[in-house]
């Protein structure tokens, strides 16, 4: 069957116009970082890196900054080292609540931000907790949890379970297994589960803006400096630089993710 | 002497189906035991039940003597060699086979002397460094016994170790496995469903159907005397002929259909008018053409039939002969020059199939 | 299950189940409990009297039940219109392009992975009044008045997400399109189907289960958004979230606000087991 090639031509571009629509923005933030003008608007004034320059001299803006990449990398954390727990739990082990424990476990993707944001805030009230950077970081254990679990799930559906009984029978205890065997085998998965909650956490904002106390995490501040018209270049700027590192993160993950594809050099074949 | 595995009573139940039922066996140290059986007979589940990876439902299993039923796996002293290896991928063929002995904080030095012995044993010496991935399945599956070896266990378990390897390769390793056995006089229960596997390697087999050991004993008697119409039909290829058991007149004889009586070899101890079949088989069968020279020799068994297929495989003849008793029986002629000149039958002669009395089993099923 | 085992799975199970016990289902349970409370006075839990008033309040008010319905509205719109502008996408990616396609796919995820909170900042300044579109606009001399329809409007609310969510609704319909036995187009063809009926007869049916997996995943978190609505919505362009926020914050009303929000949760959770149901019974007939 032959394709005509007049019929080609239509979906090729839809996609790439689709794609430049969704780049647009992007460019035109980026275009007025680099611009000489504290007025978001054209015409443009000329190249600058002074907002750059700025933006590393703005306490608040850095502090934010360092709040976020603390409470990400620990509620990532937290969230991993549990979904590495609940993981191995449900892969390995048949019992009752097995149903139950996955649907609660998924259900911060399941529900709205808001409803999530107003429950905790209820919570904290009535244990009689402030909010601060720690209720944020709780908050984002929960919100990053799911996506730890379901990267760590994937990972073991293939793994050997032969594996195990082999270093059980050599005379390792459980545990010892787990940590020999089982952990050092699915490490790039663990990785990778951290950094997804890390990122979940590092840009989430409807949650964290409802539980956050005195200090805010780097989302939160730009909110709030969106309505200063004089600030804004600097946020623009702070946004550039975040995008190029959640770039970067994005593609370590694509190279993990081709890393684990990739048939690993073990002698069992997968196993379901 | 006390068995080096004994199973008593061992069974084990899965929700609403029984995979081991009643089994009761012991292995004498420094035997190669075999469990054969189709997929789902349950030789598997009882190796692990030795292993420890699954818990019975009913019944013991001592190794050596000692009750260890209960006792978890990673202590049981019993080495294991997987299906599929299940080689440690993260780790070096040294860190593999030394294993079980860093487990135990055993200094250097000896362990680079022990995992360099099994190497030997193996004969796989020089590849410690590289990873498993890096090996072929030959070298895999050895690196796999000598990581089950270097602890020095009484016992090695083994589920069809063989089964990944292509046909040469197999033959090769199981003649390497039944030396190196008998090297080192480790006990071996290997677990296959190959019978010729089994019957090639093995001091002792047990056949395994439906959870149940159906025939226990050495190769020779599994083959030439099968106590059960299932046992002849799963070891190599066997004829079968129904009949009646004739007891009267003080010489056991088998009327086949027809009314033709023939005589069997070892006869179970059944009334008279039961119905039996005789099971003999095709290598043991001769075909004399009617009105040939040739005769059977004295007291043999004769039934008259009619050549309707002849199949050339190269090393043998098969002949398919249908009997004047009714049923095709398969009769196996080498082809060598004597037996060449000896037969000559073709599709639609009339032969004269004749048998030894005790190459045949009488068997009640 | 032996003693040995059940110790393993307890030790393994209870850090998770616990943490999420605490910090999921303890605030869900009580937003649910506070919602049965009848006024916003006194300490919270004490003199608890379960009551109704709450939820009678909400159906008596038809500015609430307005505000839901348009956030439903909007939201269905949204996961529409993503769903719409995604699978022209996703069928070039998997009849057209298919085996380079990941690169393809990267390139379209890329945005969605950068900030959400950023790439709605950046419509704000593509779209504002003082916005690039209109300050090109102006200075090019297309328009001599900023086109303020664009911002501060249910349109701008729309618009915002929709170009938020389009990327990442196109993968579920990539999966889904990409399990589609070629088989099966290539016997419709043989048995004399254009392309055009052997896409409407063959493949969008066959697909529709990953289509509405996928606009269930946009419209979930979308009824429930206030972010977007507070940053480009304006006052018209408010959403059933944004009230929500507001009686838990400026205008305090806790009790009121849990009986809105544990609304919206029911709402969504509803959805999930009807659209889930519904997609695996298409399993077994398709």
């Amino acid at each position: 069957m032959t394709r005509v090639s007049r019929r080609g031509w239509l979906l090729p571009s839809y996609y790439w116009a689709l794609l430049a629509l969704l780049y647009l923005p992007i460019l035109v933030l980026l275009v007025f970082a680099f611009n000489d003008g504290t007025i978001l608007a054209f015409p443009l004034r000329g190249f600058t890196l002074r907002w750059f320059t700025e933006l590393f001299a703005t306490e608040a803006l850095m502090r934010s900054l360092r709040n976020s990449v603390v409470v990400a990398a620990g509620s990532s954390l937290v969230a991993t080292t549990l979904a590495t727990c609940g993981a191995i739990a449900v892969m390995r082990f048949e019992f009752r609540g097995k149903g139950l424990f996955l649907s609660v476990a998924l259900l911060p993707l399941y529900v709205p931000f808001v409803v999530l944001g107003v429950a905790l805030l209820l919570f904290l009230s009535t244990v009689g907790l402030p909010r601060s950077l720690w209720t944020i970081a709780a908050a984002h254990t929960v919100v990053g949890f799911p996506y730890a679990l379901l990267i760590l799930v994937a990972r073991l559906v293939g793994f050997d379970r032969h594996l195990e009984e082999a270093a059980m029978n050599l005379g390792a205890t459980y545990w010892q297994t787990l940590r020999r065997v089982v952990l050092p085998l699915i490490a790039p998965a663990i990785f990778a589960g951290w950094l997804t909650a890390f990122t979940v956490s590092f840009d989430e904002f409807a949650v964290a803006n409802m539980v956050v106390g005195r200090e805010p995490t780097l989302p939160v501040y730009l909110y709030s400096q969106l309505r200063m018209t004089a600030r804004l270049p600097r946020v623009i700027a702070m946004a550039t630089l975040i995008m190029a590192i959640t770039l970067a993160i994005f593609f370590t993950l694509l190279w993990l993710h081709r890393l684990m594809a990739r048939p690993p050099a073990a002698t069992s074949p997968v196993r379901p | 002497m006390t068995p080096a595995v004994e199973l008593r009573g061992l069974g084990k139940r899965f929700a609403d189906q029984v995979a081991v039922d009643e089994v009761s066996l012991a292995i004498a140290p420094g035997e190669f035991f075999s469990l054969l059986g189709a997929s789902g007979c349950g030789k598997t589940t009882t190796l692990r039940m030795i292993a420890g990876f699954e818990s019975p439902s009913a019944g013991q299993v001592l190794l050596a003597g000692d009750d260890i039923t209960a006792r978890p796996a990673h202590l049981r002293p019993v080495g294991m060699v997987f299906q599929h290896y299940a080689l440690f991928p993260h780790l070096s063929v040294f860190e593999n086979i030394g294993f079980a002995l860093r487990l135990r904080r055993t200094p250097n030095a000896e362990v680079a002397r022990r995992v360099g012995q099994a190497l030997d044993m193996v004969r796989l010496p020089g590849l410690e460094h590289r990873r498993p991935g890096q090996l072929s399945g030959g070298q895999q599956q050895r690196v796999a016994l000598a990581r089950a070896l270097v602890s020095r266990p009484a016992v090695v378990l083994l589920d069809e170790p063989l089964g990944a390897l292509d046909l040469k390769l197999r033959k090769a390793m199981q003649i390497e496995l039944k030396t190196l056995q008998r090297e080192v006089g480790i006990t071996f229960v290997y677990v296959t469903h190959d019978q010729e596997e089994a019957l090639t390697m093995s001091d002792r087999i047990a056949v395994m159907d439906h959870g149940k050991v159906v025939q226990m004993a050495d190769p020779r008697t599994i083959y030439e005397r099968p106590a059960s119409r299932f046992v002849a039909d799963f070891i190599g290829v066997s004829n079968f002929l129904p009949g009646r058991l004739r007891t009267a007149g003080g010489d056991v004889q088998i009327e086949l259909s027809g009314g033709q009586l023939v005589r069997g070899g070892a006869v179970q101890d059944l009334p008279d008018g039961r119905e039996v079949t005789v099971a003999v088989r095709p290598e043991r069968m001769r075909l004399i053409a009617t009105g040939s020279a040739g005769s059977a020799g004295p007291g043999w068994n004769e039934v008259a039939g009619v050549v309707r297929n002849v199949v050339y495989t190269g090393s043998d003849t098969q002949y398919f002969v249908e009997l004047g008793t009714g049923g095709t029986v398969m009769v196996r002629v080498p082809n060598d020059a004597a037996a060449e000149q000896r037969i000559g039958a073709a599709a639609a002669d009339r032969v004269r199939v004749v048998w030894e009395p005790s190459a045949s089993a009488v068997l009640k099923d | 299950m032996p003693a040995e085992s059940r110790r393993r799975l307890t030790a393994l199970l209870a850090p998770p189940a616990l943490w999420l016990g605490a910090f999921l289902v303890a605030p869900l349970l009580l937003l649910s409990a506070y919602s049965f409370r009848a006024g916003v006075g006194g300490a919270l839990f004490r003199d608890w009297v379960p009551t109704l008033e709450q939820y009678r309040i909400l159906l008596g008010t038809p500015a609430f039940l307005r505000l839901l319905a348009l956030s439903v509205g909007i939201a269905l719109l949204v996961a529409v219109l993503a769903t719409l502008f995604a699978y022209p996408v996703a069928y070039y990616l998997v009849f057209r392009v298919r085996e380079r396609a990941g690169v393809y796919i990267v390139l379209l995820l890329i945005p969605f992975w950068i900030s959400y909170l950023l790439r709605v900042m950046a419509w704000k300044v593509v779209l504002g009044e003082g916005g690039a579109v209109n300050s090109l606009l102006l200075s090019a001399g297309l328009i001599h008045e900023p086109i303020s329809a664009l911002f501060y409007s249910r349109l701008a609310v729309v618009v915002t997400l929709v170009y938020v969510w389009t990327p990442f609704v196109a993968l579920p319909i990539i999966a889904t399109l990409y399990r589609i036995d070629r088989a099966l187009l290539e016997a419709a063809a043989s048995l004399g189907a254009t392309p055009w009926q052997r896409f409407w007869r063959v493949t969008a049916p066959l697909s529709l289960p990953g289509v509405l997996a996928g606009a269930v995943m946009v419209f979930i978190p979308t009824v429930g958004e206030y972010v977007t609505p507070s940053l480009v919505g304006g006052s018209s362009g408010s959403m059933y979230g944004n009230i929500i926020f507001d009686f838990f914050g400026r205008s305090a009303n806790w009790p009121l606000g849990a009986a809105l929000a544990v609304v919206m949760l029911a709402l969504t959770l509803g959805l999930v087991g009807a659209t889930s149901r519904l997609t695996r019974l298409e399993r077994f007939i398709g």
